[in-house]
């Protein structure tokens, strides 16, 4: 099962995962962060591809993915 | 739990100046994955320019440099030249590069110089407010053109790597962009293969990423990849424009 990790003290809500995500799992959170965001949440991880999209469109190097057991590569990055 | 997709060590973890949704944060991260996976970030070597990127000093995790205004691919010359064997990039931005460092860029290409040009093209000059730049789009509205980029007093925007496409000189000239996640998948390949082409010793290379300035553009982050993709894209073609195995270009590449 992947897992997305999201780090809301680094993240600055600009909402380009929540956009990239192709099972639409990601939001924003209700609560701003230390900075004054509102960072960005993962709603219903089960739906996980582990594709990593999220991670890669992020500039702020807030996603990182983490994964149990195996899984197929869907695309060289 | 293993990480997929783990935060490179060839960036600092700091947080970032950037404003939320700039792609400078996603082009750092990817210059700085390839180093990673080349293997040379103990010989890296990054130059920085002015503007919204002059402290990338403070993010890669390699040695870093930082150049006068539009100077940075003359002291990627000096340094490559002293030491080959390290590995020499620049990051800098349109205001930089293809503004008031246009001879050292053109120079630089047309000496075949082995280093590798990272250009961050968000067709505005973001540090300094949103000024035009050589790369604004026509009618784009900025703080010196309020009412769009008139193209009758200040000519159409520069294509940079169709202009260095003309040299003799082998090279390899290639425009991605960062506006979405497909995008940048492609463009990290680019960055890849123009590491590669300066580790190879074969030529000059230089990667343009099309990117986002949403605070200065005045548009949400989804807004500006959309505004990028409808306007940028048309008249910035991406692909690779030129390849070292490439002959001689007799006839200059327009794309319109
Ligand atoms: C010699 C000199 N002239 C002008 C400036 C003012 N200046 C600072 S940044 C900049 C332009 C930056 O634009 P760009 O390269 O597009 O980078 P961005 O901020 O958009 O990433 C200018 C003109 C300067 N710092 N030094
Ligand atoms: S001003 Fe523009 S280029 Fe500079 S950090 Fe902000 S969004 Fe990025």
């Amino acid at each position: 099962m992947p897992r997305v990790l999201i780090d809301s003290v680094l993240c600055k809500g600009c909402e380009r995962c929540v956009g990239a995500c192709p099972q639409r799992i990601l939001g924003l959170s209700k609560e701003l962060n230390a900075k004054g965001y509102y960072p960005a949440l993962v709603l219903h991880q089960p739906r996980c591809i582990g594709c990593c999209l999220c991670a890669i469109t992020c500039p702020d190097s807030a996603v990182q993915v983490g994964l149990n057991g195996n899984q197929y590569k869907l695309f060289e990055y | 739990m293993e990480l997929v997709f783990k935060n490179t060590t060839g960036l600092v973890s700091v947080p970032r100046h950037y404003c939320p949704g700039c792609t400078h944060g996603v082009i750092h991260r990817m210059v700085a994955e390839v180093i990673e996976e080349l293997g040379v970030r103990e010989s890296a070597v990054g130059i920085s320019p002015v503007g919204c990127s002059v402290i990338a000093y403070n993010y890669f995790n390699c040695d870093m440099q930082q150049a006068a205004h539009g100077r940075a691919p003359a002291l990627a010359t000096g340094i490559k030249r002293v030491r080959p064997d390290l590995t020499v990039f620049t990051y800098q931005g349109d205001g930089d590069l293809a503004s008031i460092g246009t001879a050292e860029t053109v120079q630089a290409a047309n000496r075949g110089e082995k280093v590798t040009v990272i250009f961050v093209n968000n067709a505005i000059y973001g540090m300094t407010g949103g000024q035009m730049a050589p790369t604004t789009m026509p009618g784009q509205v900025t703080t010196t053109s309020p009412a769009g980029r008139d193209v009758n007093h200040c000519g159409y925007p520069i294509r940079v790597v169709e202009l260095l496409a003309t040299l003799r000189t082998p090279a390899y000239l290639v425009r991605v962009s960062a506006h979405d996640e497909v995008h940048l998948v492609q463009a990290k390949q680019a960055i890849r293969k123009a590491f590669r082409y300066q580790l190879e010793g074969r030529c000059f290379s230089f990667v343009e990423v099309l990117s986002i300035c949403p605070t200065n553009w005045g548009l949400s982050p989804a807004e500006a990849s959309q505004w990028l993709a409808n306007t940028m894209i048309p008249y910035y073609p991406l692909g690779e424009i030129k390849t070292p195995d490439d002959g001689p270009v007799t006839e200059a590449h327009h794309a319109q």
